[in-house]
C-alpha cells in the first residue's frame, strides 16, 4: 500500500477531475522527463504503440540491456544467498552512477566473479576427488584386511581340519580352491570407487548381467554424505570394489561405471604403497584446503564490495527499465525530434507535471521546452482517489466490488462509519472490544516497523486493514455498552439498575418480581435484565426492531445516493422514473414498519407488528381493533399500499419509452437544446458524439428497466430481512460468550480447586480469542462486507470504472520477484 | 462405465483435467507466431518469450544465446509440467500419462544404440535424449552389443520390456536392425496403448483410439515411404505395421507392396480423411508430406480439448506443447541461421 500525497483538500466522494494530457517532449530530454514523472508518480501513459511487439518498439535495446543487467544482478545475489550474505538494506550513499558506467562495472564484476567460481569450482573438484579417493583408500582397505583376516583364518581352520579327518562341515569346494597351487590362480582384476547410494542396486544388479554373475562385487557405506566432483552436490555414496576376470569384463565394467557416473580410483594391493598414497593424499588435501579457503575469501570479498551497492543497483536498474518501458508507449513524430506521449492525470497535477517537465528541460540543457496540452476526449477517464493510510482500507473494501465509474458517488465515505458500525451491532461485547482495540492499537504505534517488515499473509491481511479494526474496536465498545455486555457480564456503569426487588423472597430472578423504583437506566440495557427468564424475548425483540431500523436507515441513503449521482450527471430521467419511485415504494412499506416500531416503542403499545403488516396487504379495509397505534391508521395504510402499488408500474414504464423518445430527437438533430442541460464539458461529449454510432434498442431497455424493477421490488422485501443478520449474529455472539463464561469460568470455578480453575482459565482464554475473538470478527466482518456490498450498493453503485494507474517509482521497491 | 463419466470423473480427474486446460491456454497463438517470425536476432526471441509462461526458465541465460539452450529451456516446461502432473495423478490417469512418454523412452533408446555404435561419447549421447524418455540405467545401454544384451542388460527393468518380445536376436546391431527394431518397439507400443485405452473405455477410448490411429497410420506411410529402395522385403515391411488404425488390414496390404511415392499416395487417397492430406501435395513431393501430417495431427489433437471427461487431454496437450517447441526451434534456428524467408516453411499454427 503505497500512500499517495495529495495537495488538494480530500475530497473522497467524488474521484478526482481527470483530464486527458499530451505531452510533446524533446528527444534530448525525454529520459530525464518521464523519470521526473516517475518521481512524481501522477501520470498515468497510455500505450500508443499497442499494436507494435516488444521488440519492434524505439526502445527495445535498452530494456534489453537493462534486462542483462538484471540478470547480472540476480547472478550475484543468487551467489550472495549461497554464500549466506544479505545485501546491506541500508542503502549506501547515493553518488550518482549512470547506466552505461553501470553496465560496464557489472560486466566486469560478473566476469571477476565468473573466474573465481570456475578456479573454485576446479580446486573444489580436485579436493572432492581427493576426498573419495582417500575414502576409497580407507574403505577398500578395511575391506581387503577383513577379507584376508577371514582368509587367513578360514586357512588355518582348514589346516587344523587336515590334519584332522576333515569335517563334514567344512565346505568341499573351498577346500579344493585352498588346496590348488597358488601360481595357478588366475589373477583376479578390480576396480574400485564409489557410487551414489541411490543406484548402487541397479548398479550391482547390471553389472551382475553383464557379466553373466562372473563378477564380485563388495560394497561399504560412506556414513557421510559426499560432495560430487562432478556435481558439486552432496550425495550419499558406497565405496565399491569389483572383481572380475577377463579384459572383456574388465571393459563392460568400466563401461558401466562410466553409465553410472561412478568415480574409479587406483587402488594398490600393496600394503606400503597404500599408506604411502594415503599420506600423498592427506597432504594434498591439507594444501588444496588451503588454496579453496584463500579461493573463497577472496569471493566472499568481492560478493561484499558488491553487497553494499547492491541494492542501489537493483533499484537503479529497475527505475531505468520501468522508464524505457514507459519511453516505449510513446510515438515518436514523424521528425524523429521528440516524442508524443499521451495519459491520463488530475487536474490538480497540472502544475506539477509542467515543473516537472520544465526542471527536465534545463537540467537536460535542451533547447526546446516540453509542451503540455490538455485533450478533449469522450473516453471515460481513469478513477483516482486521494486516500490516506486511514482511508485507504476503506476504499479498497469498497475497490474490491468494483472501481467507481468516473465521479460517481464513493461509497467510501459512508462506508467509514456505517462499515465498523454495522460490525459492532453484530460483536457488541466492549471487553472483546477492547482485546480488538490493544491489538490493533500495538499494530498503529509500530506502524513505522511493520510496514517496512515481510509479513506473513494473514499478518499482512491484519496490517493493511488495521484503521478499519480498530473502526470496529471502537464502535464495538460503544455497542457493547449499549448491549451493557462484558465477556457477558453486566455491570452497573451508569448508575443502578432501575429494577429491584419488591421484597426478599425474588431471589432466583424473574420479572414478575421485579418492580420499577428508579428512574430508567440512563445508558443501554439495564443489567438487571441478564439472566432473567424474560431476557432473550426482550433482547431479541429489541435487537430484530433495530436490525429493520438500520436497515431501512443505510437503504435509504443508498437510494438518496443515487439521486445526488443522478443530480450529478444530470439525469432528470433517473431523478423522475428512479429515485422517486423507489423512495415511495421502499418507505411506504418498509419506511411505514420502522415508524410502527417507533411509535411502539415511544407508546409502549402491545400491537402486534406483523399482524398489522401482514394484513395491510391481506384484508387492507379491515379494521385493525387492538393493533391501533395511532388515529387515521387505516386510511394511511391504505394510501400507502395504493402508493406502492403505483410505484411499480412508475418505475417501470416511462423510462424506457422517454429514452426512446430522447434518442429519435436526437437522431433528427434536434439534442443541440438538451445539450446545454449540464455544465460539465466531459460529461457532454461521450453522449453527442455517442449516438451517432450506438443505436437504439428498445427492447433491450426494456428488459434491462425490467429486471432492474423487479430486483428493486424484490430486492426491498429481501434486503430488509437480509438485514436481520444483524440481529441473528449479535445473538450468537452474546449467547456463545455467555455459554463459555458460564459453562467453562464459572464452572470451573465452582470446583474450589485451583488445577480446574486454571484449566478452565486457560481453556476459556483460548476459547475467547479463538472463537469469539477470531472466527466471530471473521463472520461480522464478513457479513457487515455483504450488507455494503450487496444491500447498501447495489442501490446506487454502478462500479465500472477503472483506476488511474500512475507511472510511479514508489511502486517499484514493492513489486518482488 | 461408457457415458458416466462425467458422474465420477472429476473426484480424481477433475484437478488435473483443469490444470492441463489452464496449461493448453497458454500455448501461442497465431498472433504470438507472427511475432516471432518477425524477429531479428535470438535476443528479440528471448525477449518475446520473457513475456509469455517461458519467460522465468529464460530470464536467466546469458545473452548470447543459442537455439539449442531455448528449446532446452522450453522442454524442460514442459517436463516440469509433466511431472507435476504425474505427481497428483492417481490411476489409471498415472499410468495413461506414463505412456505418454514410453514414445520418447524408445527414440531414446535408439538414439544411444545408434550413437554407441558410431562410438559417440555416452555423455554427449545423454544430453541429446529427451528428457521426457529418461529411465534410471539409460546410460549404460552403451554396453550392450546386441539386441539380447540390450533387452537382459538394460530394458528388462523399463517399461518397454513386453515390447521387446518381437524383436530379440542375437544379431549384432547395425544401422538397420536398429531401424526395425524401432518400428517394431513402436508398433508394440502403440498397440499397447491403444489396448490400454480401450480398456479405460468412455470418451477416453473413443477419442485417444482416432488419435492414435491417425499416429499408426502415420508410421505405416513413413515407414513405406523411406522402406522404399532399401532391402526390406515386403512382409518384413507388413510386420512393422500397426495392427490397428484406418489402413488396418486393406491398406496395409496394398502399402507392402508400394514402389515409389506415387504408388503410395494412390493408396492413400481411397481414404477420405487422408485424400485432403496428399491432394494438397503436387507429384513427387514428400518434403511436405511431413508438414501436412503435422497439420492434420495438431486439428486432431486440439479436437480432444472440445470433450471434457476424459484423458485425451494429457495426450493432447503433451503432444501440442511438443509441436510448439519444434516450431520454436524451427523459427530460432531460420533466425539464427539468416533464412527468414523459409521461417513460414515448417511452423505449425496451433491455433
Amino acid at each position: 500500500m503505497v500512500e499517495q500525497r495529495c495537495w488538494p483538500k480530500m475530497d473522497l466522494l467524488r474521484s478526482e477531475s481527470m483530464q486527458l494530457v499530451q505531452l510533446i517532449i524533446p528527444l534530448e530530454s525525454a529520459h530525464r522527463a518521464i523519470s521526473y514523472l516517475g518521481d512524481l508518480g501522477l501520470f498515468q501513459f497510455k500505450d500508443l504503440n499497442a499494436e507494435k511487439s516488444p521488440f519492434q518498439r524505439t526502445y527495445a535495446a535498452q530494456i534489453k540491456r537493462c534486462a542483462e543487467m538484471a540478470r547480472k544482478l540476480r547472478f550475484f545475489k543468487e551467489h550472495m544467498t549461497k554464500t549466506g550474505m544479505l545485501p546491506s538494506t541500508r542503502s549506501a550513499i547515493t553518488n550518482d552512477i549512470d547506466l552505461d558506467n553501470l553496465e560496464v562495472k557489472l560486466g566486469e564484476l560478473e566476469a571477476e566473479l565468473i573466474e573465481i567460481n570456475s578456479n573454485n569450482e576446479k580446486l573444489e573438484h580436485s579436493y572432492n576427488e581427493l576426498v573419495e579417493y582417500k575414502l576409497v583408500l580407507q574403505k577398500a582397505g578395511e575391506l581387503f584386511y577383513s577379507a584376508q583376516r577371514s582368509a587367513a583364518v578360514q586357512q588355518r581352520e582348514l589346516q587344523v581340519d587336515n590334519h584332522g579327518e576333515g569335517s563334514i562341515d567344512s565346505p568341499l569346494l573351498l577346500e579344493q580352491e585352498m588346496i590348488t597351487d597358488p601360481s595357478k590362480q588366475i589373477k583376479l582384476g578390480f576396480v574400485s570407487g564409489l557410487v551414489s547410494r541411490e543406484k548402487s542396486m541397479v548398479f550391482e544388479r547390471i553389472l551382475f548381467r553383464a557379466t553373466r554373475g562372473n563378477v564380485f562385487l563388495k560394497q561399504s557405506v560412506v556414513e557421510n554424505s559426499v560432495v560430487d566432483p562432478v556435481s558439486g552436490e552432496k550425495v550419499e555414496k558406497n565405496v565399491f570394489v569389483v572383481f572380475y576376470s577377463g579384459e572383456r569384463a574388465k571393459n563392460k565394467i568400466l563401461k558401466i561405471c562410466e553409465a553410472f557416473g561412478a568415480n574409479r580410483y587406483p587402488f594398490a594391493e600393496d600394503l606400503s604403497k597404500q599408506y604411502q598414497m594415503m599420506t600423498e593424499v592427506s597432504a594434498r588435501l591439507i594444501e588444496l584446503k588451503t588454496t579453496i579457503d584463500v579461493g573463497l575469501a577472496h569471493q566472499s570479498n568481492l560478493l561484499q564490495t558488491i553487497g553494499f551497492q547492491f541494492e542501489q543497483w537493483n533499484l537503479l536498474v529497475k527505475k531505468e527499465k520501468y522508464i524505457y518501458h514507459t519511453l516505449n508507449m510513446l510515438s515518436i513524430d514523424v521528425t524523429k525530434k521528440c516524442l508524443v506521449a499521451e495519459g491520463w492525470c488530475p487536474a490538480f497535477a497540472t502544475d506539477q507535471i509542467q515543473n516537472a517537465l520544465r526542471r527536465a528541460t534545463i537540467d537536460s540543457s535542451s533547447q526546446i521546452g516540453a509542451i503540455f496540452q490538455v485533450l478533449q476526449t469522450k473516453e471515460s477517464p481513469p478513477t483516482y482517489f486521494c486516500t490516506n493510510k486511514f482511508t485507504s482500507a476503506f476504499q479498497e473494501i469498497v475497490d474490491a466490488y468494483g472501481i467507481a465509474k468516473y465521479q460517481e458517488a464513493n461509497p467510501s465515505v459512508y462506508t467509514i462509519i456505517t462499515f465498523p458500525f454495522l460490525f459492532a451491532v453484530m460483536f457488541g461485547d466492549w471487553g472483546h472490544g477492547i482485546c480488538l482495540l490493544l491489538v490493533t492499537l500495538y499494530l498503529i504505534i509500530r506502524e513505522k516497523k511493520l510496514s517496512s517488515k515481510k509479513l506473513g499473509d494473514i499478518m499482512e491481511m491484519t496490517f493493511s486493514g488495521r484503521y478499519v479494526i480498530m473502526m470496529m474496536a471502537i464502535f464495538s465498545i460503544y455497542t457493547g455498552l449499549i448491549y451493557n455486555e462484558f465477556f457477558s457480564v453486566p455491570f452497573e456503569l451508569f448508575g443502578p439498575s432501575a429494577y429491584a426487588c419488591r421484597d426478599q423472597s425474588c431471589r432466583d430472578a424473574s420479572t414478575a418480581g421485579l418492580i420499577k423504583v428508579r428512574d430508567t437506566y440512563p445508558f443501554g440495557v439495564d443489567p438487571k435484565w441478564h439472566g432473567t427468564r424474560s431476557e432473550l424475548p426482550f433482547l431479541n425483540s429489541l435487537k430484530m426492531k433495530m436490525s429493520i431500523l438500520l436497515g431501512v436507515a443505510q437503504m435509504n441513503l443508498g437510494i438518496m445516493m443515487s439521486y445526488f449521482n443522478a443530480k450529478f450527471f444530470g439525469d432528470k430521467l433517473n431523478i423522475w422514473y428512479q429515485f422517486v419511485p423507489q423512495m415511495i415504494f421502499l418507505n411506504s412499506l418498509f419506511g411505514y414498519l420502522s415508524l410502527l416500531i417507533i411509535v411502539k416503542w415511544c407508546t409502549g403499545s402491545q400491537a402486534d407488528l406483523y399482524h398489522v403488516m401482514i394484513y395491510m396487504f391481506l384484508s387492507p379495509t379491515d379494521d385493525l381493533g387492538d393493533n391501533q397505534l395511532f388515529l387515521g391508521q387505516k386510511f394511511l395504510q391504505l394510501l400507502l399500499l395504493l402508493s406502492a402499488l403505483v410505484a411499480v408500474p412508475w418505475m417501470l414504464f416511462p423510462k424506457p419509452f422517454l429514452l426512446k423518445k430522447q434518442h429519435e430527437e436526437r437522431h433528427q438533430g434536434q439534442s443541440y437544446a438538451l445539450v446545454d442541460r449540464t455544465d460539465d464539458p466531459l460529461e457532454i461529449e461521450p453522449h453527442y458524439d455517442s449516438h451517432k454510432h450506438e443505436e437504439f434498442e428498445f427492447s433491450e431497455v426494456f428488459v434491462h428497466q425490467l429486471i432492474h424493477t423487479i430486483e428493486f421490488v424484490l430486492g426491498a422485501v429481501s434486503n430488509t430481512a437480509s438485514y436481520l443478520r444483524l440481529w441473528a449474529l449479535s445473538l450468537a455472539h452474546s449467547e456463545l460468550s455467555s455459554v463459555f463464561y458460564d459453562k467453562v469460568l464459572l464452572l470451573a470455578w465452582g470446583f474450589n480447586n485451583t488445577i480446574i480453575l486454571i484449566i478452565g482459565i486457560i481453556v476459556f482464554v483460548c476459547a475467547t480469542v479463538g472463537v469469539l475473538l477470531v472466527m466471530e470478527t471473521l463472520s461480522a466482518f464478513l457479513h457487515a462486507l455483504r450488507l455494503h456490498w450487496v444491500e447498501f450498493q447495489n442501490k446506487f453503485y454502478e462500479g465500472d470504472g477503472y483506476k488511474f494507474h500512475p507511472f510511479s517509482f514508489a511502486l517499484l521497491g514493492n513489486e518482488d520477484e | 462405465m461408457y457415458g458416466f463419466e462425467a458422474l465420477t470423473f472429476n473426484i480424481h480427474g477433475g484437478y488435473l483435467e483443469a490444470i492441463v486446460r489452464g496449461h493448453r491456454s497458454g500455448l501461442f497463438t497465431a498472433a504470438d507466431y507472427n511475432n516471432l517470425c518477425q524477429c531479428e536476432t535470438l535476443d528479440d526471441i528471448k525477449m518475446h518469450l520473457s513475456a509469455t509462461e517461458y519467460g522465468p526458465y529464460l530470464q536467466n541465460e546469458p545473452s548470447p544465446l543459442h537455439t539449442t539452450t531455448i528449446v532446452e529451456k522450453c522442454t524442460l516446461k514442459l517436463v516440469d509440467e509433466y511431472k507435476h502432473m504425474l505427481c497428483q495423478a492417481t490411476e489409471p490417469l498415472s499410468t495413461f500419462l506414463e505412456y505418454c512418454r514410453y514414445g520418447h523412452m524408445i527414440d531414446n533408446v535408439v538414439l544411444i544404440v545408434t550413437g554407441t555404435l558410431h562410438e559417440r561419447d555416452v555423455q554427449e549421447l545423454l544430453e541429446k535424449c529427451h528428457p521426457l524418455g529418461m529411465f534410471d540405467s539409460i546410460a549404460s545401454l552403451a554396453v550392450a552389443q546386441n539386441m539380447r544384451e540390450l533387452y537382459r542388460l538394460v530394458l528388462v527393468d523399463t517399461p518397454l520390456a513386453p515390447y521387446f518380445s518381437e524383436c530379440i536376436t542375437s544379431e549384432d546391431l547395425d544401422d538397420m536392425n536398429i531401424e526395425i527394431m524401432r518400428n517394431t518397439l513402436y508398433k508394440a507400443y502403440l498397440e499397447d496403448f491403444n489396448r490400454f485405452c480401450q480398456k479405460l473405455g468412455g470418451a477416453t477410448a473413443e477419442i485417444m483410439s482416432d488419435l492414435l490411429a491417425f499416429e499408426a497410420d502415420r508410421r505405416a506411410v513413413n515407414i513405406t515411404i523411406n522402406s522404399i529402395g532399401t532391402e526390406l522385403t515386403r512382409d518384413d515391411r507388413k510386420k512393422l505395421y500397426s495392427n490397428f488404425g484406418l489402413l488396418y488390414p486393406y491398406g496395409h496390404e496394398e502399402l507392402a507392396v508400394c514402389e515409389d511415392l506415387d504408388q503410395v499416395r494412390g493408396v492413400m487417397e481411397k481414404y477420405p480423411p487422408y485424400q485432403s492430406i496428399f491432394s494438397r501435395l503436387s507429384y513427387g513431393e514428400s518434403q511436405l508430406l511431413d508438414k501436412a501430417f503435422y497439420e492434420e495431427e495438431v486439428k486432431r489433437l486440439c479436437l480432444a480439448f472440445e470433450q471434457q471427461f476424459h484423458y485425451a487431454v494429457f495426450f493432447a496437450y503433451i503432444r501440442l506443447r511438443e509441436q510448439e517447441i519444434r516450431n520454436l526451434m524451427w523459427i530460432s534456428e531460420c533466425v539464427a541461421q539468416n533464412q527468414k524467408s523459409r521461417v513460414h516453411d515448417s511452423v505449425v499454427f496451433i491455433f
